[in-house]
């Protein structure tokens, strides 16, 4: 083996950076071309470049969107508004774990019931003026408070106050301990905006303090950026304009990417996706997320109040089946934990539920029955494939004497009409990033989504207790217990945690795409680059 | 009084009426969709508490009669009312008027049906007046062939495959139209080209068809065996003693086709990603925007309502028995 390729297989490993790999390249003589060729060829993502408009296909986008941050209802805003334009107090990485973003650092006091932002230094918003605590303050306000309309009202319902402390520090106190709260303020409806006169902010001038600045947009149609001279990330972002289209129909989209008219579309055809692979100018990018298909059940409701009952039906549904026939193989199964592996304090439950038709016979039995029959709402507005999943679940459930009776119900009016009025239905989450978050919004006793109405009282003083330990050990043991309690008695059935399936173009690079939401986290104008 | 104006007038007047009767039912059938406006508005998280506030800021706590009579009294005076999209979530305004939002869409849609019109009508005249020219012949069978192909497939798939051979094998014109305001005519022209040939294909069929079918009816009567036994040429025969004569039906089935091009291209706009006025409704309905729904949905009328009183005064005009119907 060559010194170089000594140094190459370093890199590939992951044992030295792409800085010292140069040096080291340069030290044998190699031209910086062959070492930059070398690393391209190791699989290690070149430096990023500056340059270049980038054009990307959203399978979002509707006239009524509104660029309040308050709705943000899909990624036609949350992408260009809030991943490009804004930036937000923290940032959660490729790997999960939460940093500063226009905040420079951020401290937990009195058991995490107090949180201490101290904003960056020089962050400037696009019209020049300077960020201080009162932007930071106005941005929040603009969410809470008993008018509000805004979709994560509930979300940060348990700020009790917020204070600046000077200019660029900024307090929050919270009703009770929540170790988890710098995540809370990742959240793309909360991006940083600029406080009118009044105290109240000021978001439809689309001046924020983001790496692309607003040139136009029409609702539906397109979005157009350019780069943000000032930003506060030296060298970011890569691009100098950036312009997002929606286009929902799926076969169009493709169309687009493989023309040549954008670079870059979410949610491809999966049916078609192995062609599009063949294709020598295109790249798949496929993470698994925290989003995940369900089929909760009401556990107040006969047969489901019934733990036994509940179990025989998480061993009577055939995931892998589900997932290779309905989702072609674009996920993972779930295991009836809410929570997706790539989550800090993630835990896989045992015994992890299969297809066991005998099993789920044997606990019919020690409920007291013989068969079962029970009615199971489907339609694709809860996720698409809900009606063949519920299909296929109704085939595997036979052979364990249970009858699933499939409805199907209308797609509009879904949500209103089926979702937590029927006792069985299909459902799907896009998921949280923290265990704390998962859990308090759909499982936790009262809470104004809890579809399956399960009320566990152990679980409950766990989800309090856990809030407020900083104690990382001890909050990795209290989440285990909980992810335990909810796989085994809870009356959710998780089918499969899907992925986020991507198609760009080989022009396109990028680093580890992360999974806290589709697109990069909603970040792709901010983090790739044109290679 | 003149009887083309007296008929004229009467018609008007009939299409007001008809007009009225249709915001009833669209009033009704938009009331009747399943689902709670405000919570599709808000989103599932609206708390009780905000989805009244929202309902009581757009006035959707008054009962449906008195809905109806404050968004028709608006109508006439031009006023259609602020989309629920910006009234709704957003405390505070920045409204957005239904008139704004509509106004643009409406715009691209014609340019794509006037576009269209300015190519199918024209053609399909000139393919009808030929085919029955040449009745029975081999070209008269071809054409028929063609256009009935075209129209016998679903629109999605003639788009499709246009696409497939014009914009990916053989990347002649764009394969999205997604114009802007600012897109340059000749730009705007070059973006339109597919949905243009796609639509062509999909309306030609009926108009030619219907233009020969009158054309070879009316070569059938007494006169025109006059003209011929005179020695007139059959070119001149169709297009001076026959075509004048079939102008009547023919406008009806160009009428019908001009409303489908400026109502009922939904799928092409969605393929082509063209923003059209059917997006804009389709978005609307989902969204449950209801003023705008309401107003898509009158604009459609209209148009149906004034296209065939366009074609039935054309037809009136060309045909003085009809102004003395018994």
């Amino acid at each position: 083996m060559t010194e170089l390729e000594y140094w190459t297989q370093q890199i590939k490993k992951g044992r030295i950076s792409r800085r010292e790999f140069m040096g080291r390249a340069a030290a044998l003589g190699v031209s910086t071309a062959l070492a930059t060729t070398l690393l391209s060829e190791a699989g290690v993502a070149a430096e990023p470049k500056r340059g270049g408009s980038f054009k990307g296909g959203l399978a979002h986008g509707a006239t009524t969107d509104t660029g309040d941050p308050a709705a943000y209802p899909d990624t036609a805003t949350q992408i260009p508004f809030g991943g490009a334009m804004s930036s937000y107090l923290t940032e959660v990485d490729a790997k999960g774990n939460v940093h500063g973003d226009a905040a420079e650092s951020f401290e937990p006091a009195d058991k995490a019931a107090k949180w201490v932002f101290k904003l960056r230094k020089g962050v400037t918003f696009h019209n020049g003026k300077e960020l201080t605590a009162d932007d930071v303050i106005a941005s929040y306000r603009h969410h809470m408070g008993k008018d509000s309309k805004s979709a994560v009202k509930s979300v940060l319902a348990p700020i009790k106050d917020i204070k600046a402390d000077g200019k660029s520090t900024v307090v929050f106190t919270l009703e009770g301990g929540n170790a988890d709260f710098p995540y809370l303020a990742s959240d793309y409806h909360i991006p940083i905006l600029p406080a009118n006169a009044d105290g109240t902010a000021d978001w439809k001038s689309n001046n924020r303090t983001g790496a692309y600045i607003f040139v136009s947009w029409e609702p539906g149609v397109r979005a157009k950026l350019k780069r943000n001279p000032n930003y506060y990330v030296s060298g970011a972002p890569y691009f100098d304009d950036v312009e997002f289209i929606s286009i929902s129909d799926v076969a169009a989209r493709v169309n687009a990417l493989t023309t040549g008219e954008v670079h870059w579309i979410m949610r491809p055809d999966l049916k078609t996706l192995d062609l599009l692979k063949k294709n020598k100018n295109i790249e798949i990018s496929e993470v698994t997320g925290y989003g995940h298909y369900t089929f909760p059940m009401d556990t107040t409701v006969a047969p489901f109040n019934n733990a036994d009952v509940r179990n025989a039906l998480k061993w009577a549904i055939n995931r892998e089946e589900i997932l290779k026939k309905v989702f072609l193989g674009h996920g993972i199964v779930g295991n009836d934990n809410p929570i997706a592996p790539s989550v800090k304090f993630a835990y896989d439950p045992k015994p992890k539920y299969t297809y066991d038709p005998e099993k789920a016979k044997a606990l019919l039995k020690k409920a007291g029955m013989a068969n079962l029959k029970v009615d199971l709402s489907v339609a694709d507005a809860a996720f698409n494939g809900a009606i063949d999943a519920g299909v296929l679940y109704q085939q595997s459930a036979k052979a364990a004497g249970i009858d699933i009776n499939i409805v199907r119900e209308p797609n509009d009016g879904y949500f209103d009409n089926v979702w937590l009025k029927k006792p069985w239905c299909a459902d799907y989450w896009s998921g949280r990033p923290t265990v704390d978050w998962m859990m308090s919004v759909v499982y936790a006793k009262g809470a104004a989504w809890n579809e399956t109405h399960w009320d566990n009282p152990k679980f409950n003083d766990l989800l309090v207790q856990a809030r407020s330990e900083t104690d990382e050990k001890k909050r990795a043991a209290t989440y285990q217990e909980m992810q335990q309690l909810v796989h085994d008695d809870c009356g959710q059935i998780v089918i499969i945690f899907n992925n986020y399936v991507e198609a760009l173009s080989k022009k396109v690079a990028h680093g580890q795409v992360a999974a806290n939401w589709e697109c990069d986290g909603l970040k792709i104008a901010k983090r790739w680059w044109f290679a | 009084m003149n009887p083309v104006l007296r008929t004229v007038l009467q018609r008007l007047g009939l299409g007001a009426v008809t007009l009225l009767v249709v915001s009833v039912v669209i009033f009704s059938a938009v009331t009747m969709l399943p689902g709670n406006f405000a919570t599709a508005i808000l989103g599932q998280s609206a708390t009780p508490e905000t989805v009244a506030a929202f309902e009581r800021s757009v006035g959707l706590d008054r009962p449906p009669v008195e809905r109806y009579f404050k968004w028709i009294g608006g109508v006439i005076q031009g006023d259609f009312g602020t989309s629920f999209s910006s009234a709704g979530a957003l405390a505070g305004g920045h409204e957005r008027t239904v008139v704004s939002l509509v106004t643009p869409r409406l715009w691209n849609t014609l340019f794509l049906a006037g576009v269209t019109a300015a190519i199918a009508v024209p053609l399909s005249l000139i393919l009808g007046m030929l085919a029955a020219l040449y009745r029975n012949s081999l070209f008269d069978r071809l054409v028929n062939l063609v256009t009935l192909s075209s129209i016998s497939v679903p629109e999605f798939f003639v788009a499709y495959i246009l696409m497939l051979f014009l914009a990916i094998l053989y990347p002649v014109f764009y394969s999205l139209a997604n114009v802007s305001p600012d897109t340059p005519f000749l730009e705007r022209l070059a973006r339109v080209a597919l949905p243009v040939l796609t639509l062509i294909l999909v309306i030609v069929a009926h108009m030619m068809r219907m233009t020969r079918a009158a054309i070879i009816n009316i070569l059938a009567s007494p006169y025109i065996e006059t003209a011929r036994l005179k020695g007139v040429s059959p070119a001149r025969i169709i297009y001076k003693h026959a075509l004048p004569n079939a102008v009547a039906p023919i406008a009806t089935v160009v009428a019908i086709n001009l409303a489908f091009l400026i109502v009922g291209v939904v799928v092409v706009e969605v393929v082509f990603v063209y923003p059209g006025i059917g997006q804009l409704m389709v978005d609307s309905v989902s969204a449950r925007d209801i003023p705008v729904v309401q107003a898509c949905a009158l604009i459609f009328a209209v148009t149906y309502i004034g296209l065939n009183l366009l074609a039935d005064i054309v037809s009136i005009v060309t045909n003085p028995r009809l102004l003395h119907p018994r």
